[in-house]
């Protein structure tokens, strides 16, 4: 068997891999290989034929597909080789990467670096344990999204959706323009998991009804789907009996959450963090094991494909800092979740390596108005952002700079406060 | 004219047809559905039971010991995976523990090897993330686990290699026998002639069994729940771990699999409808309740699917496998509840016994083919890989990333199928979709693949039973 050998492996070639491969060439670093297991690259943008893509970062709206063009092209000008059709089977400690494809047979690849750039997966029917028969016309969002958009069919035609994540949302308005009738989506927690836009663009411009603080209860169906039943929910999320309401699909999507895949990084002994069921990291995107790096969707599931472009551009300079050996990987600090707060990341920031600023990136545990995100370090407040509107489904970012973080010692703590 | 005409194509069933294809004989089945292994088979606890449990008088008790005994041959043979890794069930009180005495005496008067009864000290040192409140253990090292539809889809390609007949989606309307020759009919108007008919329809075997027999038996299903989970639960447990057992089952039980999951149920439920597997949040709240109780330790945030199969209960409370006293040449293998899976070989090595004493003739072939193959991408090792991959580029494509699955082994679960497949057929046969993101990625490839295979429109490609369409028609 051949031994390949390169500088950096990426692993993923969504936008978040692409970008941080084009930015690490771009910073020097010049043997690279990327690799991704679909036939073209470009991940779930792909599929995503909708605009509202690249606002941030190209102050323009983009769809899917031409957001993910622009890192393809970027990718293909530097002339970094990208294997398609690879599956990566393991990653180990010493970063040698096994993969396998039809060409090349089974492969063992050592690198100098590596960047997991893997995506998420959807949570399913099983994962959210929905109870009732088990007929065909259940699917997740993005794989109803990937028959309509990429494969060109309908899986059905009358749809109710379960769960008001963004892809839920956006499937509702496509399936409609496609002419199937959504009767509803419905989703367990008292507010909406989707960005506002998406909300007020795929929902109410179409007067397609949200039910909110209601879960499926019964699936019904032998063969096809025939019937779903949804009731409302108490506040410990228990569906309330005689609230029950039936509707009459033979297609039933799910929206319930997305999941970092981690998989092959798990393989590696690289730590996961049980909040964001992603991987913990440092400022400049490094995990625990020393020249591994993650960024986009499997660090943390993002709402904007921006900002995982963003951490994965960090992620390809910090790659290149790796390699030249300006990476001291000592002296963490911890950074923490407070009050009101469900995650952030990083998790953890070595002060010396940050360039300018710290940049992090958090989600609220629920709906807020006129609140304070406050830093702390040893009970002295290093920053305090005042914030109109908070909700769990926008990813709120904190940005300390270098003197402001001259006061930190010991873990820094990102809490939510009044006045 | 077949010599045996066996009715339903689950574990019984396909125990009994490769048992008969070792003879020259004309041997056939009739499956109602549009696969093998879709009934009871498909949905159970998929555990090779030790055999301490039965009944000692109870006809279940003559095959259970000797069937788990035949299991690892079986699967080596046919090439499935199975794994002897023992069971415990676990005391929580002195009286359970009192419970647990009987049934360890009841086990080594039944010939159940290696039986021991374990302190709170050893049952935890084997099986540390037990609740640290048991008391006690009984230990079965012979129990074992399978995958029972793997197991059956194996038998039938095996036996009609060995020129057995199958016919799927024939769903048996009437029996009738003149002049010593049964006449078998199907919904769909086919007429099968046989010499003998061995009844193994599983829920429904007194529904056939009516059909010709003058005394009546009733079959009624149980229904039971299940919840499986990822692979990242399935190390909690090395062995099948039971509660002490009452009279409604063995309980509730939390076991890993042979894949590497983990799951727990089933709970036990009379219900009337043979076709009601659904799963209800009762049902599902009371199994984790039940497995709380051997232990805390399972993330129920790592549930991968849940599912509901039912057991055939006989008005009886036995199995019944015998040849009928009015109607000669007609056998009953009905109400095989749990053990049944395991005492499935047992059972058919008696049923050929009992053709035998009913008057079937026996010539043993001499070119059956007892093994059979299936290439397992991830179980080879580096230098496989690369050989299979050079034969076949198809072996280099994964499909399936959860569990690893090439395309090439897709199309060979395509190609050893009965005629049609579905997407859970190829699941069944190969494991695409069985693991954490239960189909999310691999389902459109899946599909793609078997309408390129099948040479079928996409719209024609069903889940799992028939008209269980998953694509309705072409966007505009």
């Amino acid at each position: 068997m051949e031994k390949l050998s390169y500088d950096l492996i990426v692993i993923g070639a969504g936008p978040a891999g692409l970008a941080a491969a084009a930015e690490a060439y771009s910073c020097g670093v010049k043997n690279i290989l990327v690799l991704e297991r679909d036939c073209e690259p470009g991940g779930i943008l792909n599929q995503c034929i909708h605009s509202g893509f690249g606002l941030h970062t190209f102050k323009e709206e983009l769809t899917g597909p031409e957001y993910s063009a622009r890192f393809i092209d970027l990718v293909k000008q530097c002339g970094i080789e990208v294997k398609l059709r690879t599956m990566v089977l393991s990653v180990d400690e010493n970063k040698t990467v096994c993969a396998v494809n039809s060409t090349d047979g089974f492969m063992e690849i050592s690198a100098k670096a590596i960047i997991l750039s893997t995506g998420c997966r959807e949570r399913t029917r099983g994962a959210i344990n929905i109870p009732g028969d088990r007929p065909s016309g259940i699917f997740t969002a993005g794989t109803a999204q990937r028959f309509v958009n990429i494969e060109g069919y309908m899986p059905g035609k009358k749809v109710l959706i379960l769960g008001s994540g963004d892809v839920g949302l956006i499937m509702a308005r496509r399936l409609t323009l496609e002419g199937a009738e959504v009767k509803a989506v419905v989703e367990l927690m008292p507010y909406s998991n989707g960005l506002t836009r998406n909300i007020v663009q795929c929902l109410e411009d179409y007067d397609i009804p949200l039910y909110l603080s209601h879960t499926v209860v019964d699936v019904v169906g032998d063969k096809r789907l025939e019937k779903v039943v949804i009731a409302k929910v108490d506040e410990d999320k228990r569906p309330i009996k005689g609230t029950e309401i039936e509707f009459d699909v033979d297609t039933l999507i799910l929206s319930v959450g997305l999941i970092p895949e981690n998989d092959v990084a798990l393989s590696s002994g690289i730590q996961k963090d049980y909040r964001t069921n992603g991987l913990v990291v440092s400022e400049s995107m490094q995990t625990n094991v020393p020249g591994i790096f993650a960024c986009g969707n499997v660090v943390h599931v993002h709402d904007l494909v921006d900002f995982a472009v963003e951490e994965a551009k960090k992620a390809g300079r910090a790659v290149y800092k790796f390699l030249s050996g300006k990476l001291n990987n000592k002296n963490f600090i911890q950074i923490k979740n407070g009050n009101g707060v469900s995650y952030t990341v990083p998790q953890k920031v070595e002060l010396e390596a940050v360039d300018d600023n710290l940049n992090i990136f958090l989600r609220v545990n629920n709906v807020y108005k006129n609140k304070f995100l406050v830093a702390r370090s040893n009970g002295e407040t290093l920053g305090k952002f005042k914030k109109v509107h908070l909700v769990p489904a926008e990813m709120q970012r904190v940005l300390l700079n270098k003197k402001q973080l001259e006061n930190a010692s010991g873990e820094i703590e990102i809490s939510l406060e009044d006045e | 004219m077949y010599d045996v005409l066996i009715i339903g194509a689950g574990v019984v069933g396909g125990s009994i047809f490769r048992e008969l294809t070792k003879y020259n004989l004309k041997v056939s089945v009739l499956e109602k559905e549009n696969d093998v292994s879709m009934g009871t088979t498909k949905a159970n606890s998929a555990i090779i039971h030790a055999g301490f449990d039965p009944d000692p008088e109870s006809v279940v008790a003559k095959y259970n010991v000797r069937g788990n005994e035949m299991y690892e041959g079986l699967c080596k043979e046919l090439d499935v995976p199975f794994k002897r890794n023992g069971a415990m069930v676990v005391a929580f009180s002195e009286e359970n523990m009192t419970t647990l005495e009987t049934l360890y005496k009841k086990g080594v008067k039944m010939g159940v090897k290696g039986l021991r009864l374990l302190s709170k000290e050893e049952t935890l040192k084997k099986e540390p993330n037990l609740n640290d409140t048991v008391v006690g253990a009984l230990y079965a090292p012979t129990s074992g686990i399978v995958c029972p539809f793997q197991y059956t889809i194996a038998l039938f390609e095996n036996a009609v290699s060995n020129g057995g007949e199958l016919y799927l989606d024939s769903d048996v309307v009437s029996i009738e026998k003149n002049d010593g020759i049964f006449f078998v009919k199907t919904k769909d108007g086919k007429e099968f002639k046989a010499r003998y008919v061995v009844n193994a329809a599983g829920v429904y075997a007194d529904e056939i069994h009516n059909m010709i027999a003058k005394e009546k038996f009733s079959i009624r299903p149980r229904t039971g729940e299940y919840i499986v989970f990822d692979k990242s639960q399935g190390r909690l447990f090395n062995s099948t771990i039971f509660p002490c057992p009452s009279k409604m089952g063995k309980g509730i039980l939390v076991s890993p699999t042979v894949h590497g999951n983990l799951f727990i149920g089933p709970n036990a439920v009379d219900i009337d409808d043979k076709e009601n597997k659904s799963t209800n949040q009762l049902g599902l709240d009371e199994i984790k309740k039940a497995a709380n109780i051997t232990t805390s330790k399972i993330n129920y945030r790592e549930s991968i699917r849940n599912f509901a199969g039912l057991r055939a209960i006989s008005s009886t409370g036995d199995f019944i496998i015998e040849e009928n006293d009015d109607v000669k040449g007609f056998i009953d293998v009905a109400g095989i509840k749990s053990p049944g899976l395991t005492c499935a070989p047992a059972i058919a090595e008696d049923v050929v016994r009992i053709l035998k004493e009913a008057g079937l003739y026996l010539e043993r072939k001499t070119n059956f083919i007892s093994k059979r193959k299936q290439v397992r991408f991830m179980k080879l090792n580096v230098d496989e890989r690369n050989e299979l991959i050079k034969e076949n580029p198809q072996y280099g494509n994964i499909v399936c990333r959860c569990e690893g699955i090439t395309e090439g082994e897709i199309v060979d679960a395509i190609n050893r199928s009965f005629g049609q497949i579905s997407i859970d057929g190829v699941k069944r046969r190969c494991r695409p979709g069985m693991g954490r993101c239960q189909g999310g990625f691999c389902l459109p490839k899946v599909l793609g693949i078997i309408a390129r295979e099948k040479n079928i429109s996409k719209e024609d490609v069903n889940l799992d039973k028939k008209d269980s369409f998953v694509l309705l028609e072409k966007t505009k």
